[in-house]
């Protein structure tokens, strides 16, 4: 404050970068960068995601991304030493929330037990058909990569199972780590398969750290995935874990995903004033660039259609 | 000049990368403080409008590159508001206490109707309710906050230019 009390000196007349240019040179300048800046916005919508512009931006962001994770890391304590304090402001009334909710809880959980005993007796009875759940209602079929993706603009393997070997249309396939890409194209002892990281791809994901849910799609970044269409009211922490969503009530297509496969970790959560939504970035589980063998997800059950 | 654009070069970089990692977990009622903002307005009042005004360009750049945002959005921005500020610097601004606050506080609001505008046209998912009513003033008093200490820092790594130098120059009135 007392660097503000002292007075803002003007810059030197003769030393000063803009007080020693003419008006026409300073209006020239600002000009040129204003136009600059056009351009760079026009060509930089109007071109394909694989252009000039994105890809400079996106060897920038390579080199720009140790420094964020690196102020990330530093400013992580003050940052939870923030969260920490502003739990603290509304701990107690909090407290009485949750205890409440507890109580109520408590007693739903003796009803939800009656009620599940309900439920498998009656799904026996009635002969329920129930849509395919992962794991326990997919077989595997295990594959060895044969063809690696060419470029990175084509983020696309070949694998070694095709129709011939059981391996469905549009099956997910996954790792140990979780979730790889889906079978786009079968012939008889080979499969195509689009990886997460194609700008063709897009999943209904969910996060389990706050239970919101949004699309998952291949990011701007060299394998980087964003989770788009995530409302700014959704607290996303970062290192929150994405997964498979499935079917979602009200959407007009199925997902051909079956619930739960792990997608990646949350490694950025943004946002700014101007959009609807969260800007979230996933980090993939699987090493998508070390595959060696692959599992081809096919159902036990047929995979019901929406209305 | 080369010292200075070092200087201003490096205080950005760090205000960008503070900026796309930390800054938006600092967010309450929705808004977060734009660091970037009143370092590159407080450097474009101590320094001018031309060198404000490429400090500007350059550093919506880093932003969005940094964001992977529309390439050249931001530069737009900051260069206008850069180029502004500075003009406001270099005449009316001088010698005023409340320059960095007024500076600030005007150019907090435009930012936010102009990215408004531009997403808009751009043909993005934007809500002017959500930019003008529910983020803008919490936002405001976010970047006021920051206004004091950021100006010290800026202006002590760019200090304004001695006055004596110039007064040398000058004709002093005798009596």
């Amino acid at each position: 404050m007392a660097v503000l009390g002292s007075p803002a000196q003007r810059p030197n007349a003769q030393h000063s970068s803009s007080r020693g240019h003419g008006p026409l040179k300073r209006r020239l300048v600002v000009g040129v960068l204003v136009l600059a800046s056009l351009a760079l916005i026009t060509v930089y919508f109007r071109e394909a995601q694989g252009g000039v512009l994105h890809g400079a931006q996106s060897a920038g962001e390579t080199v720009l991304r140790p420094f964020e994770t690196g102020a990330e890391r530093v400013a992580r304590p003050f940052r939870d030493a923030y969260g920490y304090g502003k739990g603290l402001v509304d701990a107690k009334s909090e407290n009485t929330r949750l205890r409440a909710e507890v109580d109520q809880l408590r007693q739903q959980v003796i009803q939800n037990q009656t009620a599940l005993q309900e439920n498998i007796h009656l799904r026996a009875a009635l002969g329920y058909l129930d849509s395919p759940r992962f794991p326990a209602d997919y077989y595997p079929i295990n594959a060895r990569v044969i063809a690696q993706p060419p470029s990175e603009f084509e983020q696309q393997i070949v694998i070694s199972a095709g129709s011939a070997n059981g391996v469905p249309a549009n099956a997910s396939v996954v790792t140990s780590d979780g979730l790889v890409g889906q079978v786009t194209l079968r012939v008889a002892r080979a499969s195509l398969v689009v990886l997460l990281t194609d700008a063709s791809f897009a999943v209904a994901a969910k996060d389990l750290g706050s239970g919101a849910f949004g699309i998952l799609r291949h990011g701007q970044g060299t394998g980087s995935l964003v989770l788009d269409r995530v409302p700014k009211d959704k607290v996303v922490q970062v290192g929150d874990t994405v997964v498979t969503a499935g079917s979602q009530l009200g959407s007009r297509l199925p997902s051909s995903y079956p619930v739960g496969i792990p997608i990646g970790r949350v490694t950025s959560v943004g946002q700014s004033d101007t959009d609807l939504y969260k800007k979230i970035q996933v980090q993939p589980f699987v090493d998508l660039g070390a595959l060696d063998a692959v599992t081809v997800l096919a159902s036990r059950k047929p995979v019901p259609h929406l209305p | 000049m080369t010292l200075d654009a070092v200087k201003a070069g490096l205080l950005l970089f760090v205000a960008a990368v503070l900026q796309a990692s930390i800054m938006p977990s600092i967010s309450l009622l929705g808004a977060a403080p734009n660091l970037l903002l009143v370092t590159l307005l407080s450097i474009a009042l101590l320094r001018g409008a031309v060198f404000g005004a490429l400090c500007g360009f350059f550093a919506g750049l880093l932003l969005d590159t940094a964001t992977l945002g529309t390439l050249g959005l931001t530069s737009l921005l900051l260069t206008v508001g850069a180029y502004w500020i500075g003009r406001y610097g270099e005449t009316t601004g001088r010698d005023r206490f409340h320059a960095p606050y007024v500076s600030v506080a005007v150019v907090t609001v435009l930012y936010a109707v102009g990215a408004l505008a531009l997403h808009f046209m751009l043909g993005d998912a934007v809500s002017a309710r959500v930019v003008l009513v529910d983020a803008l003033v919490p936002g405001l008093i976010f970047n006021l906050i920051l206004t004091a200490p950021v100006y010290a820092l800026v202006r002590r790594a760019l200090p304004p230019r001695d006055w004596s130098a110039e007064r040398s120059g000058e004709v002093s009135l005798l009596g």
